[in-house]
């Protein structure tokens, strides 16, 4: 198959996954309150209620606040568990490897039960620091893989030439460990902050009713009949993924930290 | 006046022995080479002496103090590792300094001997640059002059110049001879090459399975090889099964008397006999040991003829200038220079 | 190995601290999870500690059997329907350049990333009667009316296969990109044509990973909570989301638990038999 047959397989499939993004983008235009495509005398005035009306503004509050605390926790823990089971094997690490990459890999109703349960149980049930706390373990599972790949890629030379020169444990961790595996604490740490910004099951199960998040706000007025706001939050959120991500394909190595590990062609 | 002093030193790993009783007392200021086939220990004795591994047995010793327990930050070492371990996030200078960055040192001092440390490694004004700007032979002296930024007591190198092409490494490794002369720092170099190491070291250490064959100056080694693998891994050589009797040397269905220059280190008995290729004699045939020449290669500067003496495979070299014309297939006579024979066992 | 002079670079108690939020946020939970799912329902919306199987006996009912069956069954269609679109278009992916990859790697990502909600709201617009493709075939003239194509199975179906696409590819995209590519070059060489070298050479090479996908794909969607509400009929609600309506609106914690200890015992399965399939592939390369 010739390249140009494989590129068109592949802008096919990518123009089916963004044409709904398209057709939600058009319908925010709309004017009056309809989700008509195309849209009907169009208008930028929905875009101007999300930022005054605080009947959305409090839930991006909470949103924004939520994946900016939450994605910290996820690195805050992620980075000391990807160092420790680093040049470590045994049980121990195994289990705490495996308890790090679970919250992920299990559908998420599952852990959002699991919170809900233990914040109504211990306390804490409808408080926004336990929707960031719940977040934040149910997102450690991305920084853990994007720093634990980071460990992966450093020489271990380095180490030990670093040590030779007069560098404790310590100063090996603050001048060449750390430094070498910020991009990828940063993208662990971008990651976890728009999943965070999108989850909606743990945040409805362990606060819906009294911190509502952009999702949950959003779910709950799609029952009270479609408007183009809805579209408007939409744009917002896919423009906001899209910066992100395309920070970190621009700065970082998005094939390898994705997992391509053979050489790339430029 | 020695610097460095390996006591009885193993090194296990698991049931493979890396290292087994080696002992070593290097002089200061002198440039070592340890030399030997991959897997020979001669990479995990330079790191024992790092500290980057501790022995299962046996001291280290440095300047009279034992080692052998201190963490590695402490020993005051300067070491290039065979990938040479550049820091890629920091510029050469950075990357020069990172010792005294570590020890505290202020950032005007550091300029200044990033500076020095530069010219030394004719690198002068490169300190700005990042590392991945700069080509193998840059690398290789940013290395060195990291390794050197300390002033180390001992400047250690694991096959430093192994990644560089062959013109380069010739040129690297004059250069630094001449580094570590001007300097006067006790030196180890581990190498698989032997010319590398008869051409930088005072002192070249043969290992072969974590035993140490042969320590002694190049000539010495190469004159007066202690074994067989001393001799074959140190230059090229014929090895002749022999038998050694009454002052003569039999090989080859040939016996000849031992005359002054000869080198018998074994007493009477089977042993081996190391000609180098240059006194390998090629004579008229009929006369010496029968042989044929199997096949001849023009190097240029000589000429190699490879020959068959009853099964046995011979190299040699024939001198310059000589007229001798060969084929191959030509049946010869063969000798071996007197006085340059070597029986080893 | 001795500690005087070889140490790790990261001190053990570093562990300490991870080990222990882990623990107190994702093992405590569970257990009490697990602890409630044996407990006494009250009627006034809590429950007691207790141990009793009536949870466990309740779900082994034909109503929630039905409801797992529609649930696989909706999340297998999606996963193989992703599965078979997103293989080809990695191996594509895969032979592109550096900053082709990159380009559809935040597209990919961005969708996936993308909620539910989000999702389910552009593509109930999308398959509505006043935006969607109903409009755009009443105007091509294939159908005499503007229709609605949701909620329906259809419509879930599709919005699923959304979700799950970009996490198919980004599961095949490590094994494939680090298939030599000398293997096909070398299959191309010997006389295979393109298609007999994709089918010959690259899916046989790769049936570990296609395999191993195909589960993390389906165990993805199954997960799915809003899409069912969203674009489905009440019919093709998923365990996801009778867990949810258990828990929250019949305020029946218990059963709740009782359905998610299960979903969980077969997604860990399931997750299982996906590792093997990857391991089975390693053994074979």
């Amino acid at each position: 198959m010739s390249k140009a047959l494989k590129l068109t397989y592949i802008l096919i499939v990518l123009a089916l996954l963004v044409l709904p993004l398209v057709v939600v983008a058009a319908v925010s235009l709309n004017g009056p309150q309809t989700l008509r495509f195309p849209p009907v005398e169009p208008s930028l005035h929905w875009y101007a209620r999300l930022f005054t009306d605080s009947e959305w503004l409090v839930p991006l509050r909470h949103s924004l606040t939520i994946a900016l605390c939450a994605a910290a926790l996820a690195v805050a823990i992620a980075l000391p568990l990807a160092l420790y089971v680093w040049e470590r094997r045994g049980v121990a690490v195994q289990l705490l490897t495996g308890m790090g990459l679970a919250p992920f890999a299990l559908p998420p109703v599952i852990s959002a039960l699991g919170f809900m349960i233990f914040w109504m149980t211990v306390g804490g049930y409808g408080q926004i620091w336990a929707t960031i706390i719940s977040h934040g373990i149910f997102l450690v599972t991305l920084p853990l893989v994007t720093i634990s790949l980071g460990l992966r890629g450093i020489d271990r030379s380095l180490i030990e030439s670093a040590r030779v020169m007069g560098a404790n444990r310590w100063a090996v961790m603050r001048t060449v460990i750390l430094p070498l595996l910020l991009p990828y604490i940063v993208s662990g740490y971008a990651f976890a902050f728009v999943l965070s910004l999108n989850e909606y099951i743990i945040a409805y199960m362990v606060a819906g009713f009294t911190v509502e998040t952009l999702p949950v706000k959003i779910f709950n007025a799609l029952r009270y009949g479609y408007t183009p706001i809805l579209a408007v939050v939409s744009v917002l959120f896919v423009v906001m993924s899209a910066l992100i991500f395309g920070l970190i394909g621009r700065f970082g190595n998005l094939p390898r930290l994705m997992g391509a590990e053979r050489s790339q062609r430029d | 006046m020695t610097e460095l002093r390996i006591d009885g030193v193993s090194k296990e790993f698991g049931s493979f022995r890396a290292l087994d009783n080696v002992s070593l007392d290097i002089p200061n200021g002198k440039f070592v080479c340890l030399l030997g086939p991959s897997g020979c220990g001669k990479t995990t004795l330079l790191r024992v002496i790092a500290g980057l591994e501790s022995p299962t047995a046996g001291r280290v010793h440095v300047g009279g103090e034992d080692q052998t327990e201190l963490a590695t930050h402490k020993r005051g070492m300067g070491m290039v590792f065979q990938s040479l371990a550049l820091f890629p996030h920091l510029n050469v200078a950075e990357n020069v300094t990172y010792p005294l960055t570590i020890r505290g040192v202020a950032k005007a001092e550091r300029d200044a001997r990033a500076e020095e440390l530069l010219d030394l490694v004719r690198l002068p004004g490169m300190g700005a640059r990042r590392i991945h700007q700069l080509s193998g032979g840059q690398r290789q002296r940013v290395a060195i002059a990291r390794g050197l930024a300390i002033s180390p007591k001992v400047f250690l190198l694991d096959e430093p110049l192994s990644a560089l092409d062959a013109a380069l490494r010739e040129h690297m490794q004059i250069e630094l001879r001449q580094i570590q002369q001007r300097l006067g720092v006790t030196t180890i170099v581990v190498t698989h090459d032997q010319k590398e190491a008869l051409t930088m070291a005072d002192l070249v250490i043969v290992m072969k399975d974590g035993v140490i064959q042969q320590a002694g100056a190049p000539m010495e080694v190469y004159h007066n090889p202690a074994n067989a693998f001393v001799a074959g891994f140190i230059g090229t050589t014929n090895l002749i099964p022999c038998e050694v009797a009454d002052g003569t040397i039999s090989a080859l269905g040939h016996t000849m008397p031992v005359v002054d220059g000869d080198r018998v280190a074994a007493g009477s008995g089977p042993a081996q006999l190391s000609v180098r290729p240059d006194h390998v004699l090629i004579l008229p045939k009929g006369q010496g040991i029968p042989a044929e020449v199997t096949f001849l290669r023009d190097l240029g500067d000589s000429r190699q003829v490879m020959l068959n003496a009853d099964g046995q495979e011979l190299v040699a070299n024939l001198p310059q200038g000589s007229d001798v014309q060969l084929t191959p297939g030509q049946h010869v006579g063969l000798d071996f220079r007197a006085g340059e024979r070597v029986v080893v066992t | 190995m001795s500690a005087t002079v070889t140490e790790t670079s990261a001190p053990r108690w570093l562990g300490l601290w991870p080990a222990a939020m882990l623990m107190l946020f994702f093992l405590v939970p569970f257990a009490i999870m697990l602890a409630v799912s044996v407990a006494h329902r009250d009627q006034s919306g809590f429950y007691e500690w207790g141990f009793e199987l009536d949870s466990y006996a309740r779900f082994m009912s034909g109503f929630f059997a039905k409801v797992m069956a529609v649930s696989l069954s909706v999340s297998l269609s999606a996963a193989a329907i992703c599965v078979a679109i997103a293989f080809p278009f990695t191996v594509f992916l895969a032979q592109m350049s550096n900053r082709t990859q990159t380009l559809v790697l935040v597209v990919l990502l961005s969708v996936l990333a993308l909620s539910e909600v989000i999702i389910g709201f552009a593509l109930s617009t999308l398959l509505s009667q006043t935006a969607g493709i109903g409009n755009l075939f009443h105007w091509l003239g294939l159908i005499a009316e503007p229709q609605a194509y949701t909620p329906s199975l259809f419509a879930l179906i599709t919005g699923l296969c959304y979700i799950g696409f970009p996490f198919a590819v980004l599961v095949l995209y490590p094994p494939v990109s680090r298939l030599d590519p000398e293997i096909v070059e070398a299959a191309r060489v010997m006389g295979a044509s393109g298609p007999r070298a994709f089918f010959g050479v690259i899916v046989p090479s790769l049936r570990g990973a296609i395999v191993g996908a195909f589960i993390l794909v389906f165990v993805f969607t199954l997960g799915s909570y809003l899409l069912p509400q969203l674009l489905g009929r009440s019919e093709d609600w998923t365990l996801s989301v009778h867990i949810t309506d258990q828990a929250v609106y019949q305020s029946n914690l218990p059963f709740a638990a009782a359905m998610s200890i299960f979903l969980m015992l077969v997604a860990l399965a399931l997750v299982g038999l996906a590792s093997l399939a990857g391991r089975d592939r390693g053994a074979a390369a």
